[in-house]
């Protein structure tokens, strides 16, 4: 154990679909399940911080608030977080962080979303300098365009083939089977990922996650708040990794054109996703043997391979021999998106990073019901945004 | 009628068209899309250049990547076809060049994924993005060149 280490007291979500209400009341839905997991009531709550959405007007921009007041105001201290997909991550590293002050004893984290239907595209208007603009304006270069060509190149230099992609779509599916939670629970076989529409090569339609709505949150306090509480064993927070990339970043990130030039300063030992990973396994002091279940950000199926191998559970170019041999399925020796990750649920941004931890909190308890990693001890989340945003938790038990 | 730049400044037309990059004049690091004209820091955090000098880049380099656009994208793209015609897939190459540098751009007009190889050299052209009020708008491409692997990547920067 860390000495830096915070107790993960509740945690609730907000099932994922497409529900057509405000993302308040699925945030105020998961607060109020995180809430009661806990046994803390809100009022005794001093810090509340909200993943912001940018999808929802002015009260998605200040998120915290806006759920403050959802809630009742009871005169806790507020922040908002904004981080791409990471936003949820970095909003517990907010909370942490005050929690380790001794700034605060018990703190809320929510994150809500409404997405919209289809390709996520920039905002409205002609803006020359902002590359998000510019992608699309010169290039046509949607997200799914993006995931293709980290795809294209595990088959070209590993020998993937796309049944291997499929085949992560057929394990996340049946994880997902009994998740009350997902917005997918359906058995998808390999046959029907194969003959689903291809949207960019070499990616199928049911190879590239959905966007959702949902929300997510979670009650953290110290271990000394948890131990008064009678949590003698709670799930613990033993890392928060929101690192920036180090220049020069060599891989093609959304919403680039470019890389970083490497030809001057020589690449980097790490690249920006590795680091991710490295940066939470050294602030927690595990190494990647220990970790028994993993949820990470398959926004497409072959992106799963890569953090398989990001996060140091295998080595570069091998992620397919773990898919082929079952060990990334429930019941192998390393499960990844036990939950059915974001194949079953599609991603909903500022909550997307909080439901990962509330999934390796249910699997650490021992409460994840059929999709339960059974003796799980130790877990890690990864994601990845826009604009050198990333995240991984490290939890433990 | 002559087609001109989509975005003005950051490739040349004519019979051998470059991208141009920005290249700081401190540390060399040179970067694309050119950051001069935007009064830009070198991104080098052991940098504090503030002044470039634009170069062209390598016409050639190696794929690092490619896939291609079974879907119209969403504005702000816009479609080089007519209003009625029918809609027409593309590819997308990810080129990494001498300077260290992996630039995105389509591929040349006529050329789809089944032409291309991660590792293969590809070429710099400049062919017609879309039409507008202004006239037809033209912008980079990259050509597969199938000639097998770049072997002597870097002599074109040490020019």
């Amino acid at each position: 154990m860390s000495n830096h280490d915070i107790a993960v007291a509740g945690v609730g979500m907000h099932p994922w679909g497409k529900w057509g209400k405000n993302f308040v009341s699925y945030g105020v839905h998961a607060a109020r399940a995180a809430l009661a997991d806990s046994g803390i009531p809100w009022t005794d709550v001093d810090y509340i911080v909200g993943g912001e959405t940018v999808r929802n007007g002015y009260g998605g921009y200040v998120a915290g608030a806006t759920f403050a007041q959802a809630l009742g105001w009871n005169g806790a201290r507020v922040a908002t977080s904004y981080a791409a997909c990471a936003t949820g991550a970095q909003a517990i590293d907010t909370a942490r962080s005050r929690i380790l002050a001794g700034l605060c004893d018990v703190a809320l984290v929510v994150g809500a979303d409404t997405t919209p239907k289809g390709f996520l595209a920039p905002n409205a208007g002609e803006r020359w300098d902002d590359p998000d603009w510019l992608r699309f304006r010169l290039l046509g270069m949607t997200n799914p365009a993006y995931f293709a060509l980290y795809a294209r190149r595990r088959m070209d230099l590993y020998g993937a083939t796309q049944e291997d992609f499929a085949a992560v779509k057929v394990k996340n599916a049946k994880h997902g089977l009994s998740n009350p939670n997902a917005r997918y629970r359906k058995e998808v076989s390999v046959e029907d990922v194969m003959t689903s529409a291809v949207v960019s090569d070499p990616l199928h339609l049911l190879d590239i996650c959905a966007t959702s709505d949902g929300a997510a949150a979670v009650v953290l306090c110290s271990l000394d708040y948890a131990r008064r509480m009678g949590l003698e064993k709670p799930v613990r927070v033993s890392a928060v990794s929101t690192v920036t990339p180090t220049f020069p970043n060599t891989v093609m990130d959304m919403p680039n054109l470019s890389t970083d030039p490497s030809a001057a300063v020589g690449t980097p030992e790490l690249t920006f996703k590795e680091s991710i990973g490295r940066a939470a396994y050294e602030e927690a002091g595990i190494s990647p043997e220990d970790v028994d279940v993993a949820e990470v950000y398959d926004l497409s199926t072959a992106l799963e391979l890569d953090w398989i191998e990001d996060l140091a559970l295998c080595k570069r170019g091998e992620a397919e021999t773990l898919l082929r041999a079952g060990d990334t399925a429930l019941g192998g020796r390393i499960p990844v998106n036990p939950s059915g990750g974001l194949a079953c649920f599609g991603e909903a941004v500022p909550a997307q990073a909080l439901a990962q931890v509330c999934e390796l909190t249910w699997q650490l308890r021992g409460q994840a019901g059929d999709r339960q990693v059974e003796g799980a001890k130790v877990g890690i989340t990864a994601n990845q945004g826009l604009f050198g945003h990333g995240s991984s938790v490290l939890l433990s038990v | 009628m002559t087609a001109t730049p989509a975005i003005e400044g950051w490739f040349t037309t004519g019979a051998e068209p470059a991208l141009l990059g920005s290249r700081c004049t401190a540390c060399t690091s040179t970067y694309f899309p050119p950051t001069a004209q935007q009064g830009s820091f070198c991104r080098n955090p052991a940098c504090d250049g503030e002044e470039f000098e634009t170069v062209e880049l390598s016409r050639r380099g190696r794929i690092w990547s490619y896939t291609d656009a079974q879907y119209q994208p969403p504005a702000p793209y816009i479609a080089p076809h007519a209003e009625g015609e029918a809609y027409e897939p593309f590819a997308l190459v990810a080129v990494e060049l001498a300077e260290g540098i992996v630039v995105l751009g389509q591929a040349a007009a006529g050329y789809g994924v089944g032409d291309l190889k991660v590792g293969a050299e590809a070429e710099v052209v400049v062919e017609t993005l879309y039409a507008d009020e202004a006239g037809e708008r033209s912008i980079w491409r990259w050509r597969p060149l199938n000639s097998g692997l770049v072997t002597e990547l870097g002599q074109e920067v040490d020019q």
